[in-house]
C-alpha cells in the first residue's frame, strides 16, 4: 500500500544541517496497523509526513498504491493526498466551525451531491459516537471528542489510509483507550490501513500489527509486534518494553540497594523473559525438582502483546555451584532469556 | 432642537456647514476606508503566504513588502499627504480637495491595517494550515476558507483599531482642502473662537466611533466560538 524508499530529511538552517530521517525503507501493507514508535526526536512525525509529503523528503521515493508521489504535479498530489486522512496530536479542528461543519470541510472538493455529504457526514458522526454534537463548535468538546471529530473528518474521503501523528498523545490514559478502539474498528470495519506514530509502548501494545522503532532518523528495528518486544534485538526496543512494565523498577531497587536485591554467597538475581509458549513457571519447578535450585520471584509482569503473552520475572536463584550451572544451561535451552543481573 | 441651540449657540448658523462637513467626513472614511481594507487585507495576506514558511515562501517579495511598509509608516501623515500629491494627481487628477485626499489617506492607513492583520493571521495554528494541505487543500482555498474565515473575529477587531486611526487622520486631511470635521472645528472652532463647535466636532466623532465599535463588538460576538 505504501512504500517508502530510502527516505532522508535534511532540513538546513542557516550553515547547519539537522538530517531528521536518515535512508528509511518502509513496506506497509493493505489494511495494516503499522506502528512507528520513538522517543520525541527521532524523526517519526517528519517520516510520517513525508508519506502525505507534507514534508518532501530530500532523497528517496514515496509510492501510494503504485503511484510515485514525488514525481507528481501539485494538483495530482492534492488529489492523492485526499486518499490519506491524517489526525495530529493537537487536533487541528477549525474553530469557526461547528462539528458538522468541520467535517464537511474536506469534502468541499468531493464530486458527491449536497444530499449525499450530508448522509455521508451523519454516518461519520454515527461511526465516531457524536451524533448529539453535530452542533457543537470544538471549543465546547473534550478532547478526546475532539479527536473523534478529527477522525470523521479525516474519513470524510474515503481515504484508504489514515496517518495518525502522536493522535493519543494529548488524551488522558482511559481516553487513549476509547480512541484506540475507535482505530480498531476503523481498521476491521472499513478496512482502512492506519499508519501511526507515538511515544507511548501501550498504543503500540494495543493495536499495531506491525511496528518500527526509530531512533536518530533511522529504522533500527522492525517486524511483526510480539517478535519485535519478545525478542528485542537493540537496547532502545528493550527500553521500551520497560516503559510500558514495572520491570525496570528492579534497577532503581539496585540503585537504592534494597533489601531485596540483596544476595547472599551462591545466589544469583536474574531476568528471565519468556513469551508464547514456554511459561516461565513450570521452568522454575523444574529448577527446585532436578537441582535443587530454588528460586525466590521478586518481581513478574505479564504482557499480551497482539494475544500473546510476554513474561518478565526478577528471580533469586539460590542453591549450589555446580547444579546453579545446570540448571542456567537449562534455562537457555528452554528458550528463555536470562540475563544475570547480579551475582 | 432648540436645546441644542441652547447647548451650543452657534449651531444655528453653522449647522448647514456642519452636515456638509460630516457629508464630506463620511464621504473620505468610506470611499477611502473601503479601499484601505481590500488592499490591506490583501497585503497582509501576502505578508503572512511569502513568510519563511509561509504556504507561498518567497523571501523576496516578503522582504520588498516588509521594508516598504516600514518605510510609509514611519512617515508622518501630513509629510505623507503633501509628499504624494504628485500621486495623487496621476492616478485620480488632482491633489487637492476631498478626492485629492483619498491618496493619501488610503497610503496613510494600508500599511498599519496591513501590519495588523499579518498579526491576526499569524495566530492561525499552524496545524490548522497542516492539517487543510493534508486534506488536498491549494493555497487559495486555504487562504480563504482558513485564514480569513478563522480569523474573522481578529480582522473585526484590527478593521475597528484602524478605523479609529482613520477618523484621526481624515481631520488632517482638511489641511490639503479635503474639508470634513477637523477642517471644521479648526476654522470654527479654533480660528473664530467658537469653542461649542469644538464640543460638537468631538461629540460628533465620539459618536460614530461608539456605532462602529458597537457594530465590531456584536460581529467578534457572533463569530467567536
Amino acid at each position: 500500500m505504501i512504500q517508502l524508499e530510502k527516505i532522508s530529511k535534511t532540513f538546513r538552517a542557516g550553515n547547519t544541517q539537522v538530517h531528521a530521517v536518515k535512508e528509511v525503507s518502509l513496506d506497509i501493507g493493505l489494511g495494516e496497523v503499522f506502528g512507528i514508535i520513538g522517543f520525541s526526536g527521532a524523526g517519526k512525525s517528519t517520516l510520517v509526513r513525508c508519506i502525505n509529503l507534507l514534508e518532501r523528503p530530500t532523497e528517496g521515493k514515496v509510492i501510494l498504491d503504485g503511484v510515485d508521489l514525488m514525481g507528481l504535479p501539485q494538483v495530482r498530489l492534492r488529489e492523492e493526498r485526499r486518499k490519506m486522512g491524517m489526525i495530529f496530536q493537537h487536533f487541528n479542528l477549525l474553530r469557526s466551525r461547528t462539528v458538522y461543519q468541520n467535517i464537511a470541510f474536506p469534502l468541499r472538493k468531493s464530486k458527491l451531491s449536497k444530499t449525499e455529504k450530508h448522509e455521508k457526514i451523519l454516518s461519520l458522526l454515527e461511526l465516531v459516537g457524536l451524533s448529539d454534537k453535530k452542533d457543537a463548535y470544538p471549543s465546547q468538546l473534550s478532547g478526546g471528542q475532539k479527536q473523534r471529530v478529527a477522525i470523521a473528518r479525516a474519513l470524510a474521503n474515503d481515504p484508504k489510509v489514515l496517518l495518525c501523528d502522536e493522535a493519543t498523545s494529548a488524551l488522558d490514559p482511559q481516553t487513549t483507550k476509547s480512541i484506540l478502539n475507535l482505530l480498531k474498528k476503523v481498521n476491521n470495519e472499513l478496512g482502512i490501513t492506519i499508519v501511526l506514530i507515538t511515544h507511548e509502548m501501550a498504543v503500540v501494545k494495543d493495536i499495531c500489527d506491525r511496528v518500527a522503532i526509530m531512533e536518530d532518523g533511522r529504522v533500527v528495528e522492525e517486524g511483526e509486534t510480539a517478535d519485535v518486544f519478545s525478542h528485542p534485538k537493540e537496547k532502545l526496543t528493550r527500553d521500551f518494553m520497560d516503559t510500558a512494565s514495572n520491570i525496570n523498577k528492579i534497577y532503581e531497587l539496585l540503585e537504592e540497594n534494597h533489601e531485596l536485591t540483596r544476595v547472599k554467597e551462591g545466589e544469583k538475581l536474574v531476568l528471565l523473559t519468556y513469551s508464547g509458549g514456554n511459561a516461565g513457571e513450570s521452568v522454575i519447578s523444574y529448577l527446585a525438582e532436578a537441582y535443587g535450585v530454588q528460586a525466590n520471584i521478586i518481581f513478574g509482569n505479564v504482557d499480551i502483546l497482539k494475544n500473546k503473552p510476554i513474561g518478565k520475572l526478577v528471580v533469586v536463584l539460590s542453591g549450589e555451584g555446580a547444579n546453579m550451572e545446570k540448571a542456567l544451561q537449562y534455562i537457555k535451552q528452554r528458550k528463555v532469556q536470562l540475563e544475570v543481573i547480579k551475582g | 432642537m432648540s436645546f441644542l441651540y441652547k447647548m451650543a449657540p452657534n449651531l444655528e448658523n453653522l449647522g448647514q456647514e456642519l452636515i456638509k462637513c460630516m457629508h464630506q467626513t463620511f464621504q473620505m472614511l468610506f470611499i477611502s476606508g473601503s479601499i484601505a481594507f481590500i488592499l490591506g487585507l490583501i497585503l497582509g495576506v501576502l505578508l503572512i503566504v511569502t513568510k519563511k514558511g509561509g504556504l507561498l515562501q518567497n523571501q523576496l517579495l516578503y522582504k520588498f513588502l516588509d521594508k516598504s511598509i516600514d518605510v510609509i509608516r514611519s512617515i508622518p501623515f501630513i509629510i505623507l499627504m503633501v509628499f504624494l500629491i504628485p500621486l495623487s494627481r496621476a492616478i485620480v487628477g488632482t491633489g487637492s480637495g476631498i478626492t485629492g485626499s483619498y491618496v493619501a489617506l488610503i497610503a496613510g492607513t494600508v500599511p498599519f491595517f496591513a501590519r495588523q492583520i499579518e498579526t491576526v493571521l499569524a495566530d492561525v495554528d499552524h496545524g490548522l494550515i497542516e492539517a487543510s494541505e493534508a486534506m488536498g487543500f491549494g493555497p487559495t482555498e486555504i487562504i480563504f476558507s482558513v485564514y480569513l474565515k478563522e480569523s474573522i473575529p481578529g480582522i473585526t477587531r484590527v478593521t475597528m483599531i484602524t478605523f479609529v486611526s482613520l477618523i484621526g487622520i481624515t481631520a488632517i486631511a482638511g489641511a490639503i482642502g479635503a474639508g470634513g470635521l477637523g477642517d471644521f472645528a479648526i476654522r470654527y472652532g479654533h480660528q473664530m473662537g467658537y469653542r461649542d463647535m469644538i464640543w460638537v466636532t468631538v461629540a460628533i466623532i465620539l459618536l460614530i466611533i461608539t456605532v462602529i465599535q458597537f457594530i465590531g463588538n456584536m460581529i467578534i460576538r457572533k463569530t467567536t466560538h
